[in-house]
């Protein structure tokens, strides 16, 4: 796996964890719009990289899945939040914001010390 | 952790992929409803509406396959369905996975078994510390290097020697064991106090002796094997401080040996003691030497340094020392040195057939890969990668290799045990180091190389077919032309290898039977059917006169000659076909006397040995039985020692006596017999002297029993018949003079290894012609449309035949080629295991070429007569 993908995947699994945190437990179709909503349609999300991510999430013990009824009483699977999975969107959190922080400072032009 | 966890789950994800499947499939439809649901509301058509959600998605099916990777490893996911692929394709041809597999088995398990032996015999530490600084010492004389030494020699050796760390001896003599039942021969061996310290050998129970506790006046000690502790005392700690009573004096045992401890030389023995009375005479000799070398000293320089002690002692004693030199071989090469050319050549034979029969399989393969290569094409443009297709024949190569490799340590198990079984308990009983062979590491390693060769050879070969272009052009016209290519290019270079192989095999086993059968055949100077021998000990105060062993001697003799069946009856001090161990060194009176030290083997026998065994008298005449103390002293040379010490004279009256004997007891020839075989059957003659019992009687000797019915039949009354006389007496190994010849260990090596190599170069043969027929048979397969043209166009039945036949010609021809200039470099190889025949005998090696080329001939008219039989215009309607 290249690392630009890894981003990627990382990124994805802390948008899906913060969209359980949210909005309580969901189901994947419910996820995929959330998040192009929430990105205002920037993003292009392939639905199909979903699940593969919410697999992977699952394997780890961050998210649990469940068989439900959606709001018009369609049967899907919904997925939420662990404990573990709360740890982790804490901890996946923080490490993004501290990243951004410091490619802000580098980005922006103005704050030169010297 | 989190990591770990993921990967457990996706483990066992490969074993519920039917459940999981069905779970995916159901969450991508939920997830397509609810994005249908919604394009509807928005307002699109249901068709639209459920199109989009699938274009959003990506697509159904890489949606799942996307879960699928994910949901398991996709690496054994492969390997799981490639595995199942090839069990349901092995299955589907169970003719060639049944032959393969039997193939595969029969080399595994012959090479793995033979190399158990090998690896029990050659590879594995002798049970000693360090057994490569442990030398053997022999006292070298006119006779041969490997003779015992004095018991002042060892003395002086030990004291003046300044290259070993210690020195000791041993003496592999048994004992008899007085029982409540009676005498009873014990084996054993008795030792100086070092022994076991020298060899590095620490008992597992009691303690080792002493130094000093081989004094005349030390009390006497006995160790026990382990052996003999489980067997004689049920293996109780109790047992030390216990008393046994050998030869007539009682013996406390002190210790008890390791488990894995054995001495081939001295075996088989359950009791060592020390030597308590040592002859302190130097010119009797009945000791081996067993040392350490110092650290950094090498063997050459140790041997020099006894050699040059040798030389000094000579000159110090020369009554007793001429002629006694010293004698050096590495201890291991004592234990090991007879049987490891045999074993080397028997692990080389199974090796071969190895080669055989793993070529055999791939060429098998090769077959299979080349009426595959449509499938393979099929696969391929349904988008199976090259890796793929490649590793799918990879798998199944090592299934077969694995499936090959289990059965054939199952086998190789089995015939480990029955082979050992099979070795007679003598035999086994002086090789101890092939006890308890069985599949220990070192063989299972072994193993597990050969068939991860053998593996990776049958992946490589078909794999090698695999090229993108070609699979088009296989695709569109079903591979002919560029399968034959390829097929004539391995196929026929393979079946050359296995003739050749075979070739070799063929040879080396008959040469093999061969020295087998004139090993058999080789005059003994005796008549060995019809003779029965047995052996007596009579010990204690009854028999200590010369004249109560006399008398032994007439009752046994008279009673057993009344013995239904008996014709008559001979005495000898020692069987001849033994060791040809016991010998005397004497003078010729009359001539200048220097010390010589003519050493000959010398026999005790009585009037009637000869005319039992039928031997043959070249001059003069046999003993009578009025020969005895009383009248002049007599004795019986062979033709070896007449020829060797009275050349160009008539030896017939003429006067020899012992070494530094008195002059009464010198002796007058009166007869020259054609030499007996004293020693094992393949050493050459030795000069030979006999003696008349009457004059120099033994209680310690052997029967031999000429009769007119079956000579088995009469053992059970010949031993019945000696115990009446005396149940005290000792009866010992009653035996035919056929099994001693069979059962002797030279014979014992030249049979095995004949039946072995054998066994080795009929499976060889076999397979060799198995596979040149597969070779002709997928030859007139693939040539079938071109016969049938040359049949349309009018040729003769006669010239189809030609054409096969000549193919398969070249092959048998090249084969045998190759095969005897191999053959010829094998078996000067084996030159050393050969007994009466050359290793270049043009008989064996002309039979071995017709019938190679006979049974190739016959496997090779098979599809030929298939291919004249063809139907030209079936033939040409089949494209």
């Amino acid at each position: 796996m290249s690392e630009k993908a890894d981003v990627w995947q990382g990124t994805l699994a802390l948008m899906v964890l913060k969209t359980i945190e949210t909005l309580g437990p969901l189901h994947g179709y419910g996820i995929a719009r959330r998040i192009e909503q929430i990105s205002g349609n920037l993003l292009s999300l392939n639905y199909g990289t979903l699940y593969p991510a919410l697999l992977k999430l699952e394997q780890e013990g961050s998210i649990a899945s469940e068989w439900g009824l959606s709001e018009n009483n369609r049967k899907a699977k919904f997925y939420k939040l662990t404990r573990a999975g709360r740890k982790q969107l804490e901890k996946e959190a923080r490490d993004w914001e501290q990243t951004t922080a410091i490619l802000a400072r580098f980005l922006s032009p103005s704050q030169d010390p010297a | 952790m989190r990591g770990l966890r993921a990967s457990i789950l996706r483990l066992a994800g490969l074993f519920r992929h039917n459940q999981r499947d069905r779970e995916v499939a159901a969450e991508i439809d939920s997830h397509l409803q609810l994005h249908t649901d919604d394009n509807l509301r928005v307002g699109m058509t249901p068709e639209q509406a459920r199109r989009e959600a699938v274009l959003k998605l990506g697509g159904i099916e890489p949606a799942k396959e996307a879960c699928r990777d994910r949901s398991t490893i996709p690496f054994f996911e492969n390997l799981l369905q490639d595995l199942h692929f090839t069990m349901r394709q092995l299955k589907k041809n169970p003719g060639f996975t049944a032959t393969a597999v039997l193939i595969l088995t029969l080399g595994i398990a012959s090479s793995v078994a033979i190399f158990a032996f090998v690896d029990a015999a050659l590879i594995k530490p002798l049970p000693y510390r360090e057994p490569s600084r442990l030398v053997a010492l022999f006292e070298s004389i006119p006779l041969g290097p490997r003779f015992h030494l004095s018991y002042p020699d060892y003395l002086d050796w030990k004291r003046l020697n300044k290259v070993f760390t210690s020195l000791d001896v041993y003496a592999p003599y048994g004992f008899t064991m007085s029982t409540p039942a009676g005498a009873r021969q014990a084996d054993g061996a008795r030792v100086s106090d070092g022994f076991f310290r020298t060899l590095g050998v620490i008992p597992v129970l009691g303690r080792d002796f002493r130094p000093g506790e081989d004094l005349p006046a030390a009390p006497r000690t006995v160790l026990l094997s382990y052996a003999a502790w489980q067997k004689r005392y049920g293996g109780r700690p109790d047992v030390l401080g216990k008393t046994v009573i050998l030869d007539g004096a009682v013996n406390t045992i002190i210790g008890v040996l390791p488990p894995d401890f054995h001495f081939a030389p001295a075996e088989p023995a359950e009791f060592w003691t020390t030597l308590h009375d040592a002859n302190k005479c130097r010119g009797c000799h009945g000791l081996y030497g067993v040392a350490r070398l110092k650290p950094g000293v090498a063997f050459q320089t140790a041997l020099a340094d006894m050699k040059s002690i040798a030389t000094q002692l000579e000159k110090q004693y020369p009554d007793s020392n001429r002629d006694q030199g010293a004698y050096l071989l590495p201890l291991p090469d004592v234990i090991v040195g007879d049987i490891r050319p045999v074993l080397i050549m028997l692990l080389s034979g199974a090796g071969l057939l190895l080669l055989i029969a793993t070529v055999n399989v791939a060429s098998l393969l090769l077959v299979r890969a080349q009426s595959r290569k449509r499938e393979t094409a099929i696969r391929g443009a349904l988008g199976a990668s090259p890796a793929r297709l490649r590793r799918q024949f990879v798998t199944e190569g090592l299934a077969l290799a694995g499936i090959g490799s289990v059965l054939g340590l199952i086998a190789a198990y089995w015939a480990m045990q029955s082979l050992s079984s099979l070795i007679p308990k003598d035999t086994l009983a002086s090789m101890p180091y092939l006890r308890g062979i069985g599949l220990n590491f070192t063989v299972v390693i072994f193993a597990c190389a050969i068939s991860l060769t053998a593996g990776i050879l049958f992946s490589l070969i078909p794999a090698l077919n695999l090229s993108r272009p070609e699979m088009q052009q296989d695709l569109t016209e079903g591979g002919r032309g560029f399968a034959s290519a390829m097929w004539r290019r391995f196929g026929a270079k393979f079946v050359v290898v296995e003739l050749a192989t075979a070739m070799v095999l063929l040879v080396g086993a008959g040469l093999l039977g061969k020295s087998f059968y004139r090993l058999l055949n080789v005059d003994t100077g005796l008549q060995p059917d019809h003779v029965a021998t047995l052996r007596v000990g009579a010990e204690g105060a009854s028999y200590s006169k010369d004249e109560q062993k006399l008398s032994l001697e007439r009752r046994v003799v008279s009673r057993l000659a009344t013995l239904p069946g008996v014709k008559s009856v001979g005495i000898t001090n020692a069987l001849p076909l033994g060791d040809g161990d016991g010998t005397t060194g004497f003078q010729v009176l009359g001539r200048p006397y220097h010390g010589e030290h003519n050493e000959v083997t010398y026999r005790q026998v009585s009037a009637g040995y000869f005319p039992t065994l039928q031997a043959r008298l070249s001059r003069g005449r046999y003993f009578t039985e009025a020969e005895d103390a009383s009248k002049p002293r007599v004795v019986i040379i062979n033709q070896a020692l007449a020829s060797q010490y009275f050349s160009g004279e008539d030896p017939i009256g003429k006067r020899i006596n012992y070494n530094g004997a008195p002059a009464k007891s010198a002796m007058e020839i009166i007869g020259i017999v054609k030499e007996i075989q004293e020693g094992q059957l393949d050493a050459p003659p030795r000069a030979a002297m006999y003696v008349p019992f009457n004059q120099n009687p033994t209680a310690d000797f052997a029967v031999v029993v000429r009769t007119s019915q079956a000579e088995q039949s009469v053992l059970p009354a010949l031993s019945a018949a000696i115990h009446q006389i005396d149940s005290g007496i000792l009866v010992d190994n009653p035996a035919t003079m056929k099994q001693r010849i069979h059962n002797s260990p030279s014979a014992y090596l030249h049979r095995s290894s004949a039946w072995l190599a054998g066994g080795f170069a009929a499976m060889a043969l076999l397979l060799g012609v198995i596979g040149l027929y597969g070779v002709i048979a997928y030859s007139v397969s693939q040539r079938r449309r071109e016969i049938g043209i040359r049949m349309a166009l009018g040729a003769e039945q006669t010239a189809v035949y030609r054409l096969i036949l000549k193919e398969a010609g070249c092959l048998t021809a090249a084969g045998i080629a190759i095969g005897l200039v191999c053959s010829l470099a094998a078996a000067a190889f084996m030159r050393g295991l050969l007994f009466g025949i050359r290793s270049w005998d043009p008989p064996t090696l002309i039979t071995v070429a017709a019938a190679l080329a006979l049974s190739a001939l016959l496997a090779s008219y098979i599809p030929a007569h298939r291919a004249a039989s063809v139907n030209p215009v079936e033939a040409l309607r089949a494209e």
